[in-house]
């Protein structure tokens, strides 16, 4: 028989459980407002990726057949002896499996390669991955965090810079790029690219336009390939966001709605305790007035 | 038949139109002027100043570094960097203009490591472009557009 203690006791747990879901509510909120802010910070970089790709793919149409020695050294296949990851995550969590999937997608990678080669190391960018790789020992090479929710392409370039760096000096021989893929507001795929060497985007007309080049064509390549391995890492850093904030929103609707349904589950089992304790109150009353007119 | 022209950074797209006749541009090798039908090219650009003529007037900018290319009267020019005339700021452009030269004579201290002369004339040069591309704006007074 419930007291008027279990009755409190009921009804502060869901005075708590409906805190809890104005501050999911707020939450869902706020993260539906920064990914749509991340989405369009996406969608504007896209035409320079667009033109970019397009240029290379039309540029290493002309360095095809060349020498293996000449080719500039970021499209230089070589042993791998070195390969390391960028892993790009969030810095918070409350965001689903949004994370969990990253570190474990990029890990299979990384256990995948560790055989065959002397070193695997991580570049990490954000939190959550940086405390995922540095827990299970792999060396870290930088890492990157705090670069906030809408990181501008100056935050991001020196991630490629390192890597570029390292990859010349022969200090890397293989770079994959790990982020989590915007699909659409509900879903998010991981994806593990390679970023280096370098892979000449598809769709060449090669040749097929009489180019006059200032400079050479492998100078240009020379400026060009650094700021489209850049370029890569600056939409993987932008999609990553735009995926956090999708699964932070989706997470907090879905926690949102627990806690309702909780609720709604506590004043059912709040009524019926009330209402059996006035019950019992009244029997009292009259066994006890039963009792004086006996 | 006018050019069309899109310059893009990685952050944005800085000016698209559709009816340019005339465009001078930086590049690596020295100041071209591209009109309607020119060959295809591809040029790397140096920090300058880009002037974008359209029916309305001339649209100067400052670009630092990056490519272009032009095909069939499309230019696409992928800059690192590149601002409207009325997106710079004169006083801050000033101020890296002294600090920068001070850092090549000698005047201002050169932290240690952390700058070194071929970055503070960079700078030099870019601040220069920048206060040049705000003054010619300033003198035309043609209207910039986004």
């Amino acid at each position: 028989m419930p007291g008027a203690g279990a009755v409190r006791a009921i009804r502060d747990r869901m005075r708590a459980v409906s805190n809890t879901a104005k501050v999911t509510r707020a939450m869902e909120l706020v993260a539906a407002s920064k990914m749509r802010r991340a989405q369009d910070r996406a969608l504007q970089s896209r035409p320079y990726a667009e033109r970019m790709r397009a240029v290379l793919a039309q540029l290493s149409g002309y360095t095809v057949g060349a020498d293996p020695d000449e080719l500039n050294p970021l499209l230089q296949q070589r042993t791998v002896k070195h390969f390391a990851i960028i892993h790009i995550t969030a810095d918070r969590g409350l965001a689903g499996g949004l994370n969990t999937n990253m570190n474990r997608a990029a890990a299979s990678l990384v256990l995948e390669h560790q055989p065959n080669v002397e070193s695997v190391s991580v570049l990490p960018v954000g939190r959550k991955g940086r405390d995922f790789f540095r827990r299970s020992g792999f060396p870290i090479i930088a890492e990157f965090t705090n670069l906030g929710d809408f990181p501008s392409s100056t935050d991001v370039f020196p991630i490629a810079r390192i890597v570029i760096d390292d990859y010349i000096r022969g200090e890397l021989d293989q770079v994959y790029v790990a982020y989590q893929q915007f699909v659409n507001a509900a879903v998010q795929r991981p994806v593990l690219r390679q970023i280096l060497p370098v892979q000449a985007p598809e769709g060449a007309e090669a040749r097929g336009t009489d180019f006059i080049f200032e400079p050479s064509p492998a100078q240009l390549l020379e400026t060009l390939l650094p700021r489209y391995v850049e370029m890569q890492i600056y939409e993987a850093v932008l999609e990553a966001r735009a995926s956090e904030q999708s699964a932070r929103m989706v997470a907090m609707r879905q926690a949102t709605d627990a806690a309702d349904e909780m609720v709604s589950e506590l004043t059912l089992t709040y009524n019926k305790a009330r209402q059996e304790m006035i019950t019992s109150e009244l029997l009292d009353i009259v066994g006890g007035t039963a009792a004086l007119n006996a | 038949m006018p050019l069309t022209l899109s310059i893009v950074t990685a952050d944005r797209t800085v000016l698209e139109r559709d009816d340019v006749l005339r465009l001078v541009v930086p590049t690596t090798e020295g100041q071209i002027t591209l009109l309607p039908s020119h060959a295809p090219l591809m040029a790397s650009l140096s920090i300058g100043e880009m002037i974008v003529h359209v029916p309305d007037g001339p649209i100067p900018l400052a670009i630092h570094g990056g490519f272009i290319q032009i095909v069939r009267d499309d230019v696409s020019v992928l800059a690192d960097a590149a601002e409207h005339a009325d997106e710079i700021d004169e006083a801050r452009a000033e101020a890296a203009r002294e600090r920068s030269r001070g850092r090549i004579e000698g005047r201002v201290p050169v932290e240690a490591g952390a700058v070194d002369i071929l970055r503070a004339q960079l700078s030099l040069q870019r601040s220069l472009i920048r206060l040049r591309v705000r003054r010619r704006r300033s003198a035309t007074g043609v209207p910039t557009m986004r």
